[in-house]
């Protein structure tokens, strides 16, 4: 990356619309996420939170607008610059796959037939880095949520990205796990200085782990600080029903009348 | 018991053989862990309208039958990326069609056409020059995609991830799908086209239970492969039952025998 990628933001969405047919998963979303950020995505199901991220990813193409990922079309971006962390639980467990295979596929980009010493090394200290690298030899079918998130996380971590995309990442695994999750993830943050977007379904995470919250309902609801993205006005917006108001008290300590 | 050997046409079916075991358990595992095993069945049934089209125009039904039946892989690859219809149902769409093609094909022709059968049901003594040049051919190509093994096992394991790298799994799903039409046409003469798909699904399904990896699992179906087809095609001639049914059968007691020595605890 050159000083002028370095300078601009991270990402920038300018009226991103995304239809399939005559359904739109996204309409009109603009915003911009500063480098360095850890930025949740919350709404509620069918929100577009998915075909956000694929956007970003480039597995999608807007209908309208633009995307810009370090000042550059996703199409056109250098992968490698890009971790992805995808929903664990869609992995096939019927597929024959040492963890060190599935981290080695993060740094080629293609499945190793042999690893070479220089990428177990980096291997190595990927799977490390998680506290897995005693997982190393073994078939990820017999894994636990635990166990493969760490794995996931080694895998996108080993390519050294600037910019980490988590999809639902605390799904399948219990609570010590999650919070041994974010540690990581906010380790990997402060030592790279990448860029963290999350889907979450968990309001108090998205509260106390991130930088900044997208709260998305097809629409753009809310995007900013978590206190002010994780109002009670957005999240009503966003979910439409009060329904929520005891998570919201628990949550945030207030109560939740409106 | 080995003077069997020494006939030219049993060297020529070992020959074979032993190419479609190199290129069914190099092919298999894909087809196996990308849930296609009933492609493999589609495409020979498809491959019956080519051999019926070669057998109705009378020429060699080989040369008819690859590009028809890469025709039919290209059009069921299609169906499944393009329209809102599964995969299977893609598959029984295309076999169906090029059956009843083959079938009109076949009803078509006044004579009485033996040939026919020994593609349906695979045939020793039917396996000539032609078919080990194909197969040959079949192998230098897939020589010449070897460089391709490591993105088509990535998508195979997540397509989803290979997609996010920009890996293009839209053009290696027509080119995979292009060569296991390849496979399946020139092992038809062997196997029979009714039990070609076993080639393809069994020997890859029996190295995935003692596989700990995809490299391991593909060296795996091409040794099976090797061994059924030896060991398959000396007991095809001492009882003489048929060379396809002998060497599905040996692959699928591989199979039992693998599931129950390394069944999962």
């Amino acid at each position: 990356m050159n000083t002028a990628d370095q300078e601009a933001a991270a990402i920038e969405l300018r009226g991103l619309t995304v239809c399939f047919g005559e359904h739109c998963a996204l309409e009109d979303v603009s915003l911009t996420v500063p480098h360095g950020a850890f930025v949740a995505i919350v709404g509620p199901n069918g929100a577009g939170k998915s075909t956000l991220i694929k956007t970003i990813l480039g597995l999608v193409k807007p209908s309208r607008g633009e995307v810009r990922v370090f000042s550059k079309p996703p199409e056109k971006l250098d992968p490698s610059l890009i971790g992805y962390v995808p929903q664990f639980k869609t992995l096939d467990r019927s597929f024959p796959a040492l963890a060190e295979e599935l981290v080695a596929s993060g740094l080629r980009r293609a499945w190793p037939v042999r690893i070479s010493r220089s990428e177990r090394r980096r291997v190595g200290e990927a799977l490390a880095r998680v506290g897995a690298e005693h997982l190393a030899r073994r078939s990820v079918s017999r894994f636990s949520g635990g166990e493969l998130q760490r794995v996931y996380l080694a895998r996108a971590f080993v390519r050294n990205p600037k910019l980490v995309i988590l999809d639902e990442p605390a799904t399948g695994i219990d609570v010590m796990g999650e919070a041994d999750m974010y540690r990581l993830l906010e380790g990997y943050q402060k030592s790279s200085g990448a860029t963290l977007l999350m889907i979450t379904h968990d309001w108090e995470a998205a509260y106390h782990h991130s930088t900044h919250v997208i709260v998305l309902n097809r629409r753009l609801i809310g995007f900013g600080e978590p206190q002010r993205a994780l109002s009670e006005k957005c999240l009503r917006q966003a979910f439409g029903h009060v329904g929520h108001e005891h998570t919201l008290s628990l949550t945030f300590g207030r109560r939740g009348s409106v | 018991m080995f003077e069997i050997w020494h006939l030219p046409f049993m060297q020529r079916a070992l020959l074979a053989g032993l190419l479609m075991a190199l290129l069914a358990g190099y092919y298999g595992p894909f087809v196996v862990q990308r849930g296609l095993s009933f492609l493999g069945s589609g495409l020979a049934h498809g491959a019956f309208g080519g051999v019926a089209l070669g057998l109705f125009l009378g020429v060699e039904p080989l040369w008819i039958a690859v590009p028809f039946t890469a025709l039919v892989a290209i059009g069921i690859t299609w169906a499944r990326e393009k329209t809102s219809i599964s995969g299977d149902t893609a598959v029984g769409i295309f076999f169906a069609f090029s059956m009843a093609l083959g079938i009109v094909f076949l009803s078509l022709k006044r004579e009485y056409t033996s040939e026919a059968f020994s593609y349906l049901f695979g045939s020793i003594l039917a396996v000539n020059g032609a078919d080990l040049w194909a197969s040959a051919v079949v192998l230098g190509l897939t020589l010449l995609m070897l460089p391709f093994w490591g993105r088509w096992t990535y998508a195979t394991f997540d397509r989803e991830l290979a997609q996010a790298d920009k890996v293009p799994v839209m053009l290696d799903d027509y080119l995979l799908a292009f060569m296991v039409s390849l496979v399946v046409v020139v092992a038809m003469k062997l196997v029979g086209l009714l039990l070609v798909a076993a080639f393809l699904v069994i020997p890859a399904a029996a190295a995935r239970q003692w596989s700990r990896t995809f490299a391991g699992m593909v060296l795996g179906a091409v040794l099976a492969g090797v061994a059924s087809v030896v060991i398959g095609l000396q007991l095809s001639m001492q009882l003489n039952i048929p060379s396809g049914a002998a060497i599905v059968l040996l692959q699928t007691l591989l199979f039992v025998l693998a599931a129950l020595i390394f069944r999962r605890s």
